[in-house]
C-alpha cells in the first residue's frame, strides 16, 4: 500500500513535468512557457530597463560603442570597418533575433522544420526549394566570399549576430522563440544572400512574372487582345525619364525566333499547370529629388518611401554607423550588413521598385515519367537533379527530387501542381530568374554608404542585379540622379509575357541590356526626379520591357512637383502623405456620366451624390473613398468577369487603369456586354448595375460605418500573423489609398518615410510603422505607430563622435575585444 | 510551523535554483524539502503547492509591474483570458503549484515509505 501511496504521486509529478516541459499542437510547453524565472514573463521588458552594457567578445578587433537614443536607436562608432559591421550584427541579433532568422529561413524553405507537419507548410517549403531560392542564394554567397572588401563585411557582421546568440540563455530567448518551442541555429553569410533573395522574391519574383495568367488568356482571347488587355504603355503615364527624352540606338538587338509567330504567340490551350499560389503585387513606392533651383534654400532635397507589407517587427531597423570610411544613418534591413536607405555626409540615397520582369517559364518535355532526361536542342539532355530535403518536425524528412535544365529548376511538373488539375507525367514549367545569376548587392551598400559623390554612386550601383530598383540619388555638391538598376534581359517584342517553348535554346534570352542603356536622369531640365513604380520610359525606349507597372501615383507626384516651388522640407512631408487620387480624379466623372440616377433607389443615390461631392481626397473620415471603391470592385467584376470565367486555371483582370482608360476612349468596347446573357448591356447599364451592387455591398456585413479608415482596415500584423493577433495593431486610423502618394491598404503601407535636406548642415527626417525593438513586451515594439499614422516624423539625429555626453544619449553599449 | 517552514523553504530554495536550472527543477525542490521536513498528512503537498504558487505569483507580480502589464495583456489575450493580467498570474501560479505540490507530496510519501516504523498507516 505504501509503495502505491508513494508511486501515485511520483508518477503524476513525472507526469506534468514532462507534458508542462512539452508542446501539445499549438500549445507551448505551458511549465517552461509560463514560468516566472524562464518563459514568456522574462521577455516582459521594465519600463525602466538599462540596455547599457560593456560586452567582451570573441571577434571584435578594437573599441567600438553604441549609443542608444530617446528612441532606441543606436549610433554605432566604431574604430574599424569591421567592428562596425560587427556592432550592426549584433544589435540586429539582440533587438530582431527571431524575425531575422524566420525570414531567412522561411526564404530557404525551412519552415516545416520549426512549425510543424502541415501539407501548406510543407507546401510552401517545397516551392521555395524550387523556385531556386536556395541555389540562387547559394550562387550569390560564392561572388560575395569570393570579393575580399564584401567577405570582410560579411563576416565581421555574422560574428557579430553569432556572439550575440551565443550570450543567449533560456530565459531571455525571444518569445515567438517560447512559443514555437525552438532555439536559433547559428548565422550564417548564406543567410545574409537568403535575405537578399527573399527581397528578389518580393519585389522582383513570381507575382511579377505572369506568363501563366497572360498564356491562359491569350490561349481564350488570342493575341491580338492581350495588348489591349494588359498594355505595355499607359495613355497618361509620367515616365521616370521625362516623355520625349531621346535613346542611343540599342548596342544589343536579340532576334525573335523564327518559330515565334507559329510557337509562340498562337492560341495555346495545352498549358496545363495550374500553381495554387496567386500572388499579391501591392506596391506603393514613392522617391523623388528635387534641385537645389527648386528649393527654397537653393539644396537640394531627397524624400523616398518605400512601400512594404506591413508587419511587426517592423522590415526596417534604424541606425547610425560611423566608421573610419562611413558615417550613414537610415534604415538597414536586419539580416544583412549596412544602411539600406539613407543618407551621409555627402549624399542621400532612396529605392523604389522597379517592378520589371525578370523571370520566365519554359515548357520543358521529359523523356519519360522520371524526369532524368528533357529534349533540348534536338537531343535528350540528363537533367541536374537536386534533392531536396525538408526536415518536417515530429514527422522526419520529405524528400523532393528537383530537375535542374539549361532554363533553371522545373517549378512546376507532375509532382507538384495543384490538386485536381492532370499535368502530363512528361511535362514540366522550368523557371528562369534573373534572382539564380550570381550577385554581390551587398557590395552596392557598401559603397554606397561610403560614397561621397556621384561617380562613388554609379559605381557602387554597378554591383546590383536584382530586384531592380529605382536609386535615387541627390548630393550636397547638387547633383540629382536615378538610375534604373539591374540585370535586365534584353527581349525581342513580346519574348517573356508568355510560358516560352522549351525544347531549343532559340527562346532563351540572348543578352542583357548594358547597365549604360538603363534608364536614368541625371539633373534634369524641370529640376526633379520622382518615380512611383511606372514604367520608367515612354514608348521610344528601345527594349521590350514588361512588369507590373503602377501609373497613377507617378502622376500625382510629376504633377505636383512640377507645380511647386520654393520647396521646403514640409512641403515634401506634406506630399509623401498626400491622400489625393489621381486616378479617381479621371475615372469618377465618367461613372457619374454613366449612371441612371432615375433607376436608383433613395438611399443608392445618396451614394452617388457622396462620390460627386468627393474632393478626390482619401480622408481618414471621408465616406467617398468607401464607395468609389466598392463601385470600381463591381464595375470591374461587371466588365470582365462575364469573358474571363471562361479562363479555368490561373487569371488575372487587367488594371482598373487600363478599364478607365479603355472606356474613356470607347464607351461601346467589346467587354462592356455581359456576354451571359442574350441582351446588349451598355456602359450605363453596367456602371448603373455597379453602384447598385456596390449599394448592397456596403450595407452587408457588421461594419456599419462607411467612414474609409474603417473600410480599409489597415492594420499590422506579426509575422506569425493571426496565430498571435494580440502582437498586432488592427484598425489604424489613416487615410491614403492604394492610388495615392500615401498609398495605403488594409495589409500594405509606407514602411519608412525620409526626407533629406542636404544642406550644408543637413536636416533630415523620418518615421517607421513599427519600433526599435521586436519584443512585444517591450515599449519600443510599436512606438513610432502613432507618429506614423497622424504623418508626423522623427527629426534624425547624427551623432558626433564628441557627443558621447549628449542628453540624447540614453544607454551606451560598449564593445571590448575577449 | 513546519508547514510554513516547509512552504518558505520550498519557495525560496526554488528561486535560488530557477536562476540556474531549468524550469520543472522546482520539483526537485519541492519533493527534497518534504522528504527532509516531515509533514502531517497532505501537509506537504499543501506545503509545495504553496510555497510554488506564491513564488511564481510574487516575481509575475513584481515583473508585470514593472513592465506596465504589456506584456501580459497581450499574452492573456493568446490564452483567451480576456485583456486579464490577474487570471494569467493566476493560471501561471497554478500551473507551478501543481508540480509543487505533487512533487512535495512524493518526497513526503517517500518520506513515510522509509520510516518503516511509522504505523499510522
Amino acid at each position: 500500500m505504501r509503495i502505491v501511496s508513494f508511486l501515485i504521486p511520483a508518477i503524476i509529478t513525472i507526469a506534468l513535468m514532462i507534458g508542462l516541459d512539452n508542446k501539445w499542437g499549438s500549445v507551448p510547453p505551458l511549465g517552461r512557457f509560463l514560468s516566472p524565472q524562464q518563459g514568456f514573463w522574462q521577455n516582459a521588458e521594465a519600463k525602466d530597463h538599462n540596455f547599457s552594457a560593456d560586452l567582451r567578445l570573441k571577434g571584435v578587433q578594437g573599441k567600438a560603442a553604441a549609443y542608444l537614443d530617446e528612441r532606441l536607436v543606436p549610433h554605432v562608432m566604431a574604430d574599424s570597418e569591421e567592428d562596425g559591421y560587427f556592432v550592426q550584427g549584433y544589435l540586429h541579433a539582440k533587438f530582431r533575433l527571431w524575425q531575422m532568422e524566420f525570414q531567412t529561413r522561411a526564404a530557404a524553405g525551412r519552415i516545416s522544420e520549426v512549425l510543424g507537419n502541415n501539407p501548406q507548410y510543407i507546401r510552401f517549403d517545397r516551392e521555395q526549394r524550387r523556385a531556386g531560392m536556395v541555389y540562387g542564394a547559394e550562387a550569390a554567397l560564392r561572388e560575395m566570399e569570393a570579393n575580399p572588401v564584401s567577405k570582410a563585411v560579411l563576416d565581421a557582421y555574422t560574428a557579430g549576430v553569432n556572439a550575440y546568440i551565443n550570450s543567449l540563455s533560456k530565459s531571455n530567448l525571444p518569445i515567438e522563440y517560447k512559443l514555437l518551442d525552438y532555439k536559433p541555429e547559428p548565422w550564417s553569410n548564406l543567410k545574409v544572400a537568403l535575405f537578399i533573395k527573399l527581397m528578389s522574391a518580393d519585389l522582383a519574383g513570381r507575382g511579377y512574372h505572369r506568363d501563366i495568367e497572360f498564356s491562359n488568356a491569350k490561349a481564350i482571347f488570342g493575341e491580338s487582345q492581350i495588348n489591349l488587355l494588359y498594355p505595355q504603355v499607359s495613355d497618361s503615364a509620367r515616365p521616370i525619364v521625362p516623355a520625349g527624352t531621346p535613346f542611343d540606338t540599342p548596342s544589343v538587338k536579340p532576334r525573335k525566333p523564327a518559330s515565334a509567330d507559329s510557337l509562340y504567340f498562337q492560341r495555346d490551350t495545352s498549358l496545363r499547370s495550374k500553381p495554387a499560389q496567386q500572388f499579391s503585387r501591392l506596391n506603393g513606392s514613392n522617391n523623388w529629388a528635387v534641385a537645389g533651383s527648386k528649393t527654397a534654400s537653393g539644396s537640394p532635397i531627397l524624400a523616398n518611401d518605400p512601400h512594404l507589407g506591413l508587419s511587426f517587427p517592423s522590415i526596417w531597423y534604424e541606425m547610425q554607423l560611423k566608421t573610419p570610411l562611413v558615417n550613414a544613418y537610415g534604415v538597414s534591413f536586419p539580416g544583412i550588413p549596412g544602411v539600406v536607405i539613407g543618407f551621409n555626409d555627402s549624399i542621400a540615397f532612396g529605392f523604389t521598385n522597379a517592378g520589371r520582369d525578370v523571370g520566365e517559364y519554359y515548357n520543358v518535355r521529359f523523356r519519360d515519367a522520371s524526369r532524368t532526361e528533357y529534349w533540348f536542342d534536338s537531343a535528350w539532355k540528363p537533367v541536374e537533379q537536386r534533392v531536396e530535403q525538408i526536415a518536417v518536425r515530429g514527422a522526419g524528412v520529405v524528400l523532393d527530387t528537383v530537375a535542374y535544365t539549361v532554363f533553371g529548376p522545373v517549378l512546376y511538373d507532375q509532382t507538384f501542381s495543384a490538386e485536381g488539375v492532370p499535368v502530363d507525367t512528361d511535362r514540366g514549367l522550368a523557371y528562369r530568374w534573373a534572382a539564380h545569376d550570381p550577385s554581390n548587392e551587398v557590395l552596392t551598400w557598401i559603397y554606397l554608404d561610403r560614397a561621397k559623390n556621384y561617380s562613388d554612386y554609379y559605381e557602387a550601383i554597378q554591383h546590383f542585379t536584382c530586384p531592380g530598383q529605382n536609386m535615387l540619388f541627390a548630393s550636397k555638391k547638387g547633383t540629382i540622379a536615378l538610375w534604373q538598376q539591374g540585370r535586365f534581359p534584353a527581349l525581342w517584342k513580346g519574348q517573356g509575357l508568355y510560358v516560352m517553348p522549351g525544347e531549343d535554346s532559340s527562346y532563351m534570352w540572348q543578352g542583357f541590356i548594358p547597365p549604360a542603356e538603363n534608364p536614368h536622369v541625371v539633373n534634369p531640365e524641370i529640376g526633379f526626379i520622382q518615380s512611383a513604380n511606372q514604367r520608367p520610359v515612354d514608348s521610344t525606349y528601345p527594349y521590350f520591357i514588361p512588369g507590373d507597372y503602377a501609373e497613377a501615383r507617378g502622376i500625382s507626384a510629376y504633377t505636383q512637383l512640377q507645380q511647386m516651388n520654393r520647396v521646403t522640407v514640409s512641403d515634401m512631408m506634406r506630399l509623401q502623405c498626400d491622400n489625393q487620387d489621381f486616378f479617381a480624379r479621371m475615372a469618377v466623372p465618367m461613372l457619374l456620366r454613366y449612371v441612371s440616377r432615375e433607376a436608383l433607389n433613395v438611399s443608392e443615390n445618396r451614394l452617388v451624390e457622396a462620390v460627386g461631392q468627393w474632393n478626390f481626397v482619401n480622408d481618414a473620415e471621408s465616406e467617398a473613398p468607401s464607395i468609389f471603391r466598392a463601385w470600381l470592385t463591381e464595375l470591374d467584376s461587371a466588365i470582365w468577369e462575364d469573358e474571363f470565367t471562361r479562363i479555368k486555371q490561373r487569371r488575372e483582370y487587367p488594371t482598373a487603369q487600363t478599364m478607365m482608360e479603355w472606356l474613356l476612349r470607347d464607351s461601346a468596347m467589346q467587354y462592356v456586354d455581359d456576354v451571359a446573357t442574350p441582351e446588349k448591356e451598355s456602359l450605363q447599364f453596367q456602371v448603373t448595375a455597379a453602384l447598385r451592387r456596390a449599394a448592397a455591398d456596403l450595407q452587408a456585413g457588421d461594419n456599419d460605418s462607411l467612414e474609409w479608415w474603417r473600410r480599409k482596415n489597415t492594420s499590422i500584423y506579426h509575422l506569425l500573423r493571426t496565430a498571435v493577433t494580440p502582437f498586432a495593431r488592427t484598425g489604424i486610423k489613416t487615410g491614403g489609398g492604394t492610388r495615392s502618394l500615401n498609398a495605403m491598404s488594409g495589409t500594405h503601407g509606407p514602411s519608412w518615410r525620409m526626407v533629406v535636406h542636404l544642406a550644408p548642415q543637413t536636416e533630415a527626417y523620418g518615421v517607421y510603422p513599427g519600433g526599435q525593438s521586436g519584443n512585444p513586451g517591450s515599449r519600443f515594439y510599436d512606438n513610432f505607430v502613432g507618429a506614423w499614422a497622424a504623418s508626423k516624423y522623427y527629426r534624425l539625429w547624427v551623432m558626433k563622435p564628441e557627443e558621447k555626453a549628449d542628453k540624447r544619449v540614453k544607454w551606451v553599449l560598449n564593445f571590448e575585444p575577449a | 510551523m513546519r508547514f510554513l517552514l516547509s512552504t518558505v523553504l520550498i519557495a525560496l530554495l526554488a528561486f535560488v535554483a530557477g536562476m540556474f536550472f531549468p524550469w520543472w527543477c522546482l520539483a526537485i525542490v519541492a519533493f527534497g524539502v518534504a522528504l527532509l521536513v516531515p509533514q502531517k498528512g497532505w501537509g506537504s503537498f499543501g506545503a509545495g503547492f504553496l510555497g510554488i504558487f506564491i513564488l511564481w505569483a510574487v516575481v509575475a507580480v513584481w515583473i508585470d509591474t514593472r513592465n506596465n502589464s504589456l506584456l501580459s495583456q497581450k499574452v492573456a489575450q493568446l490564452f483567451s483570458l480576456g485583456h486579464s493580467t490577474i487570471l494569467l498570474v493566476l493560471v501561471t501560479a497554478l500551473i507551478g503549484a501543481l508540480v509543487g505540490g505533487f512533487a512535495a507530496l512524493t518526497g513526503g510519501k517517500l518520506r513515510k515509505l522509509m520510516q518503516q516504523d511509522d504505523s499510522r498507516y
